[in-house]
């Protein structure tokens, strides 16, 4: 009997472990390393772009469509591969089942081909970078990462968008059996006691982004369909002279597309929570308010998906609507922020490295909030749709909201999945280099946004070049804190400081940390009872 | 309240554009170095675009400051030297109803002026002049549909380096009238003071067709029909860009409209029919008539 529990309770070694793994939390891990890796292949090409835009001309880049290039391999690296692999996969698959007191995953294996999708999802994206896509004949899928119909059909000859099409469906399989995954283990696994209420606001932000992946996902894998046979089968769906639409591709684009960008950053919205409570010693503030407004932001979010579309030709009444939904969920957006300070109002707060992520988080989060209102706005977004303003307001949400949320995480949860302590200063420095940079980068972007410089080009007007230049220094600082970042990593692993169960003290409450770091290999053999 | 508001402001800033535009002030009708702001407008509803983008910029810089002072008290007051035992309060009702309900209040003080800019955006008045712009990887072509102008059409193809050098030296020009990238050889002409409607469609991909001083960006799409409209409240020339990814020349194909008088625009649409080069060479020297005739009077 013994024996039969052993085997059914493997711990492989070597590559087997890897490999053949079923545990969350070295799939999790597995997950972590895909994503920075991704992240830097991703952040490297926005620097190559920065390069190129630092002043007017064409310095770089020999064929413009390589620089269209850069746009969408850097778009769909940073969305599929850095951000929704570090947060759902990494962080969720890591501590959703120790947070509501589960052994592993509902489905273990499921959750290995989760992972192991992903890698060749990411080479054939790489790949389509280097097989003919345009019509000069260039290599590479030159579409932006949203792919719009004719441009990717008729007006991308050649294998690329074909690869980059692919690479989006296994991505996308990838994330659905994840979001499965999750959906049936926070409903079915939680520990006795541990009901929907009690349940930490992370797992929350998980249910409800495994939800938004489920719904969305099978929606872009539809549409992307139609273009694979549009272009390869002599389908018209999205082709006027054949009776297709080539607004209808945008309509089921951004019915996925809008959602996509909350999956992003919902469970940075989680995980935030914790780590503000954890460092102001204090509760949660307005816990329920809390988990309803991410439920609210979830729903809200597949209703407003024009308001990406507000130029395309949409009836005027249609426009009033979306106007009014989009700027509706302002509202759960600004319970979250308020409650986040409530949270810290009345604590005593120590400004560790994930403290300043997270509060660093919460400032420039509000800023990308604030312009998104703005754009909310069809009269006032007819000004500025497809500038460089919308450019500096979804990175001010994504690469400050979500980005900066996973670092907060990383340094949260570095000691307790590695069982080292990170160096407090080498963390600091990453920060405040990151910091600096992306609003250098980011902040002149609304000036030339208004200026009405349009995104996606490999040039400009000379009068544009002064904040241009002002944001690749940005962009060059910021890559300095990536560098800083891996050094840190390396320093940790190569110091091996004990970091101990719980190196935050009394404001971490949560399960993960009655555990000691890095937690056994299958932790709660004995089911914890939360009273 | 607001709406006269409105138009009292867009009247003082009308007529200030005429008086200026009259003794020929430098307007921002094209990016200028280091601008952070809107282009100045030169129609009716990009006026109210700049009201109304105030408005809620104002509304936002707020709400950012005061995220901003807050998490700045936090830091200070409740940091761990200042208080080492924390609170435990975890709710507060009224607290939770307010930071509900004053958002809400907010949104829709700004819903209304916005539903009133995007219904005089899209609601197009009688049209004195319709021109039908389509979009062509990687130029535009323009056509002015009405009867009486013979079908006139052209297209309009960015300049390169070599031909904006030849225009500066031949009819003595600065780098300001023939800005890289935004320079065109055939410039879309409209009158003054006119109603005009474009209407937008494209012959391969998606483009878009967008002009910031008018305020207007519409997206030109195979297989349909879109419209939008301006009118343009002073003359002078208007540069706009491609503004929706269309391949690899998407940032070499501009868009520049001549907004002219009535007699010129006449004069220049009777000519064109048979010789566009011609029309637009007489138009230019009827141009830098006026001016000088500016100059003189000013002096």
């Amino acid at each position: 009997m013994a024996g039969a529990a052993a085997e059914a309770h493997d711990h492989p070694t070597g590559w087997q472990r890897y490999v053949y793994s079923t545990n969350h939390k070295d799939i999790g891990t597995m997950y972590l390393i895909f994503s920075i890796v991704a992240g830097v292949v991703g952040g490297l090409l926005s620097v190559v772009m920065r390069m190129e835009l630092q002043e007017p001309g064409m310095q770089i880049f020999g064929d413009p469509h390589t620089f269209n290039v850069f746009v969408s391999g850097h778009g769909l690296i940073m969305v599929f591969f850095m951000v929704m692999p570090a947060l759902m996969g990494g962080f969720a698959n890591w501590f959703v089942p120790i947070m509501i007191g589960a052994p592993d995953m509902a489905f273990p294996r499921m959750n290995n081909i989760s992972f192991w999708l992903l890698p060749p999802a990411l080479t054939l994206l790489i790949l389509s970078m280097f097989v003919p896509g345009s019509l000069s004949g260039a290599s590479g899928a030159g579409t932006g990462w949203t792919i719009y119909a004719p441009l990717s059909t008729s007006g991308s000859p050649g294998p690329a968008v074909d690869f980059a099409i692919l690479a989006l469906h296994v991505a996308g399989a990838s994330s659905i059996l994840g979001a499965i995954n999750f959906i049936t283990t926070i409903f079915n696994m939680r520990a006795p006691g541990m009901t929907l209420h009690k349940m930490p606001l992370f797992a929350w932000s998980v249910l409800v982004t495994a939800f938004l992946l489920l719904l969305a996902l099978p929606v872009l894998a539809g549409a992307i369909t139609m273009l694979l046979t549009d272009r390869n089968f002599g389908t018209a769906f999205f082709d006027a002279a054949g009776g297709g639409d080539p607004i209808l591709f945008q309509h089921l684009f951004w019915f996925f597309g809008h959602p996509e960008v909350y999956i992003l950053i919902l469970p940075a919205f989680g995980l935030i929570s914790h780590i503000i409570s954890t460092f102001s010693r204090k509760p949660i503030f307005g816990y329920i308010g809390m988990a309803y407004a991410m439920v609210a932001i979830g729903v809200v979010g597949f209703i407003v998906w024009a308001h990406h579309m507000y130029t395309v030709g949409l009836d005027v009444d249609t426009q009033a609507y979306f106007v009014f939904a989009t700027m509706v969920i302002a509202v759960p957006t600004g319970i979250k922020v308020f409650s986040w300070i409530a949270t810290m109002w009345g604590g005593s707060i120590s400004l560790r490295t994930p403290m300043l992520w997270a509060i660093g988080m919460i400032f420039l989060f509000t800023i990308g909030g604030v312009t998104g209102v703005m754009l909310a706005n069809a009269g006032l977004d007819r000004s500025l749709h497809d500038t460089y303003f919308v450019v500096a307001h979804f990175h001010y949400t994504m690469s400050m909201g979500a980005t900066f949320g996973i670092f907060a995480g990383w340094y949260y949860w570095f000691p307790k999945m590695f069982g080292y302590m990170y160096n407090e200063t080498i963390g600091k420095l990453h920060f405040w280099l990151t910091f600096i940079g992306v609003n250098l980068i980011f902040m002149p972007q609304h000036f030339l946004g208004y200026q009405g410089m349009p995104r996606r080009y490999v040039d400009y007007p000379d009068a544009f070049a002064g904040w241009n230049f002002i944001a690749s220094m940005g962009s060059y600082l910021s890559f300095a804190g990536v560098i800083v970042f891996l050094v840190g990593v390396v320093m940790a692993f190569s110091k091996k400081v004990p970091a101990g169960n719980n190196p935050w003290g009394e404001g971490a409450t949560t399960l993960e940390w009655t555990l000691s770091s890095p937690p056994p290999f299958h932790q709660f053999e004995t089911l914890p009872r939360i009273k | 309240m607001i709406k006269s508001t409105m138009r009292l402001a867009a009247h003082v800033l009308a007529a200030f554009a005429a008086l200026t535009g009259f003794i020929g002030a430098a307007f921002a009708d094209q990016p200028v170095p280091w601008g952070i702001g809107m282009q100045d407008a030169a129609t009716p509803v990009m006026e109210d675009i700049h009201w109304f983008n105030n408005f809620t910029l104002i509304i936002a810089i707020a709400v950012t400051l005061l995220v901003f002072v807050l998490l700045l008290v936090v830091l200070l007051k409740f940091n761990a030297s200042a208080n080492p035992t924390p609170s435990k309060r975890s709710h507060h009702t009224m607290l939770e109803v307010a930071w509900t309900l004053v958002p809400i209040l907010i949104l829709v003080a700004i819903a209304v002026p916005s539903f009133r800019l995007l219904y005089k955006e899209l609601e197009v008045p009688e049209a004195d002049l319709t021109i039908k712009a389509t979009g062509y990887q990687w130029y535009w072509g323009y056509e002015y549909t009405d009867d009486g102008y013979d079908g006139l059409s052209f297209d309009a193809v960015m300049l390169g380096d070599d031909e904006r050098a030849e225009r500066i030296e031949k009819r003595g020009l600065t780098e300001r009238d023939v800005p890289r990238l935004l320079a065109v050889d055939n410039q879309v002409i409209v009158p003054v003071g006119k109603v005009v409607r474009v209407q937008v469609t494209a012959a391969d991909v998606i483009h878009s067709f967008a002009v910031p001083a008018f305020g207007i960006k519409v997206d030109a799409v195979p297989g349909r029909l879109n419209e939008t409209w301006f009118q343009a409240e002073r003359t002078g020339v208007y540069f706009g860009q491609c503004s929706e990814l269309c391949g690899s020349r998407h940032a070499f194909m501009p868009i520049s409209v001549r907004v002219v008088t009535e007699e010129q625009f006449a004069a220049w649409s009777a000519a064109a029919k048979d010789d566009i080069d011609a029309a637009y060479e007489a138009l230019m020297a009827s141009v830098k008539a006026d001016r000088k005739a500016i100059d003189v009077a000013k002096r």
